[in-house]
């Protein structure tokens, strides 16, 4: 458990120049050449002014740049709806969940209760079926609760998270016995216990399952696009495709590029700023 | 984080030290509570109702027959076996399963190496580091169906990017990528092999500078190269991390398909259409319910497949140690 989060560079081996260091640089760095260049090439075409288009031998940057491809792409979609859609989905799944899963891992972490395994063991189902694969009974039970083509349908079958409460009570079981002991001699409540003893060194723990729900909700596609129907309720993945599908978008890869990075843009932003935490986040919560 | 999922920690509580408030310390038995039952209920209700009650659903309407584009079949109707008849009777079935299998062991394992031998050269001290490590992880925080259309320009015949770095490899092959039977899965093996492979590469990272450095100054001095190092040392003592992400490269397989709806559609007939494809469109495109639901049991069952036998061989090496 010791590497959790530990994604630093360590000193290995010397920092002399000598041929072989400098044969590994040039490798790492073609390697991350190679890797970079479909998001750097999106870029180039998505500020690419629109009379000069794409052709043989002429797909980078052009000599001059742009920002109109974004705001035409803005004009034949509802990219700004669908961004609206998008964050309020993330951050209702998010709260419920955060709620849902610290309450259930406080169960689980303070109380011994008849059948407490059992329920663990049921509620971890979920990471081994995962939701995507109960497309079908899912969107029958939406359908029938008369929820369709609404955001909440979309965020709902994650509202209990097997991996919250998982991650979480694993960082409750992490605080000693003692301090809780204490807690509860001074006359603490059930809910005092959880607010003021298990969670504030379980933060960095919720941080990271909060990162990685929010990535994996802002970036899922296929079911949004299965409970959608209008753009009423469309999130940024399932409009993405759907624009993508038009007729008269065709090739014309500065509008594809400008859509692409509208609905990559905000979270890879926000990625950018945050590198550290996320990598962190992604490292300590493997399971999506 | 990953080692804990090893089973002693899926103990509800640490077997040492007494209860929480109003729980008695030893073997005295405690008073019936009602509070960690309430506090358990909304995330069990939650998977209750979208895990646990589609699973069984999905299989009692594996035996009824519904086709809602035929309006004598649109009310459920007991079929029996029915619809896995007409599954394993399907050639397209066998198909998608043939591809299913080709685009998991394709993708599966290459990530996975790559991933290592990403984390093998970032793992270093030296300038410009960071930004390697962030051209190789980038792709993990892109939503698939982005990547996905990027990669509809890399490979477009003529001027895609991907087309020109091969022919400037020496490569004359056939252009057309998505639109090519031949080619249309294996352009969707690269999109997830170049998605993927920068997150296994960041626990491998963790797992690594988690290693003790003696023995790597024991194996320096015991004279061992770069190579044999890797192969005899970090491989063997990485097998566990190795072993967690196998698990998640293998789940995370079967439940990402949108970049076949970005890039082939399934297509050029059925050449990339994998399981999950395969099921949306049975039930979405065909209006196939029953179908459906017994092609979401065959599914449940690959996928349990893969997790138990994945807990097993976990179970049985830390045994061992």
């Amino acid at each position: 458990m010791s590497e959790t989060g530990a994604v630093r560079t360590l000193p290995v081996g010397r920092s002399r120049l000598t041929p072989g260091r400098v044969v590994l640089g040039v490798l790492i760095a073609a390697l991350a050449v190679v890797w970079a260049a479909p998001i750097v090439w999106a870029v180039a075409a998505s500020l690419r002014p629109f009379e000069y288009p794409l052709g043989s031998g002429n797909i980078w940057f052009s000599h001059r740049f742009t920002l109109a491809n974004y705001f035409k792409v803005g004009s034949l979609a509802p990219f700004g709806r669908y961004f609206v859609n998008t964050v309020v989905v993330v951050v209702m799944t998010l709260a419920v969940q955060i709620v849902t899963s610290t309450m259930a891992a406080f169960a689980f972490a303070n109380y011994r209760f008849k059948g407490d395994r059992i329920l663990f063991q049921i509620i971890l189902i979920q990471m081994m079926i995962p939701t995507a694969a109960l497309l079908v009974p899912n969107f029958a039970t939406i359908r029938f609760l008369g929820i369709y083509n609404t955001r909440l349908a979309i965020a709902i079958p994650f509202f209990g998270s097997a991996f919250g409460t998982f991650l979480i009570r694993q960082a409750f079981l992490g605080i000693p016995r003692s301090l809780v002991d204490a807690g509860v001699i001074d006359g603490c409540s059930w809910w005092q216990l959880l607010v003021h003893i298990y969670l504030p060194p379980s933060l960095a723990a919720i941080t990271a399952f909060g990162i990685s729900s929010v990535s994996f909700h802002w970036n899922d596609f296929l079911w949004p696009l299965i409970i959608t129907s209008s753009d009423q309720s469309r999130t940024l993945t399932a409009g993405l495709v759907r624009f993508t599908q038009l007729g008269e978008i065709g090739a014309q890869w500065q509008y594809l590029t400008a859509a692409t990075l509208i609905v990559a843009g905000p979270l890879f932003i926000v990625f950018l700023i945050f590198q550290k935490s996320f990598i962190e986040s992604f490292v300590h919560s493997g399971i999506k | 984080m990953q080692r804990s999922k090893n089973s002693s920690n899926l103990q509800p509580v640490a077997e040492a030290g007494p209860g929480g408030p109003g729980v008695s310390v030893g073997g005295t038995k405690s008073k019936f509570q009602i509070l960690p039952y309430l506090l358990v209920l909304p995330t069990l209700f939650f998977v209750a109702l979208f895990t646990i009650w589609p699973t069984i659903s999905s299989f009692v309407g594996s035996f009824f027959l519904q086709k809602l584009n035929i309006a004598k079949y649109r009310e459920p109707s007991f079929a029996g076996l029915a619809n896995y008849a007409s599954l394993f009777q399907d050639s397209t079935f066998y198909h998608v399963l043939g591809n299913t299998a080709f685009y998991v062991i394709g993708s599966v394992p290459v990530s996975i190496a790559l991933g290592f031998l990403f984390a093998l050269l970032i793992n270093r001290r030296m300038r410009g580091i960071g930004l390697a490590r962030l051209a190789l992880f980038h792709p993990t925080v892109l939503p698939m169906v982005s990547v996905a259309t990027i990669w509809l320009f890399m490979f477009t015949p003529d001027y895609g990017l991907f087309n020109s770095a091969l022919s400037f490899l020496g490569y004359r092959g056939p252009e057309n990528w998505t639109g090519n039977p031949d080619l249309a899965l294996i352009a969707i093996i690269i999109v997830a092999v170049w998605k993927n492979a920068g997150y296994y590469m960041i626990f491998y990272l963790a797992g690594m500078q988690s290693l003790p450095r003696e023995v790597y100054e024991a194996a320096r001095l015991d004279g061992s190269g770069p190579i044999n190092t890797t192969v005899r040392i970090t491989l063997p003592l990485l097998r566990r991390t190795t072993l967690f992400v196998t698990t998640i490269a293998f789940i995370g397989a079967f439940q990402t398909v949108d970049h076949v709806f970005v890039l082939t559609v399934g297509g050029p007939s059925n050449a990339s259409n994998i399981l999950l494809f395969y099921l949306w469109q049975i039930r979405f495109e065909n209006l196939n319910v029953g179908k459906a639901s017994a092609l979401t049991i065959v599914l449940i069952i690959v996928l349990l497949v893969f997790t138990v036998s994945n807990f097993l061989i976990s179970e049985r090496r830390s045994g061992n140690e």
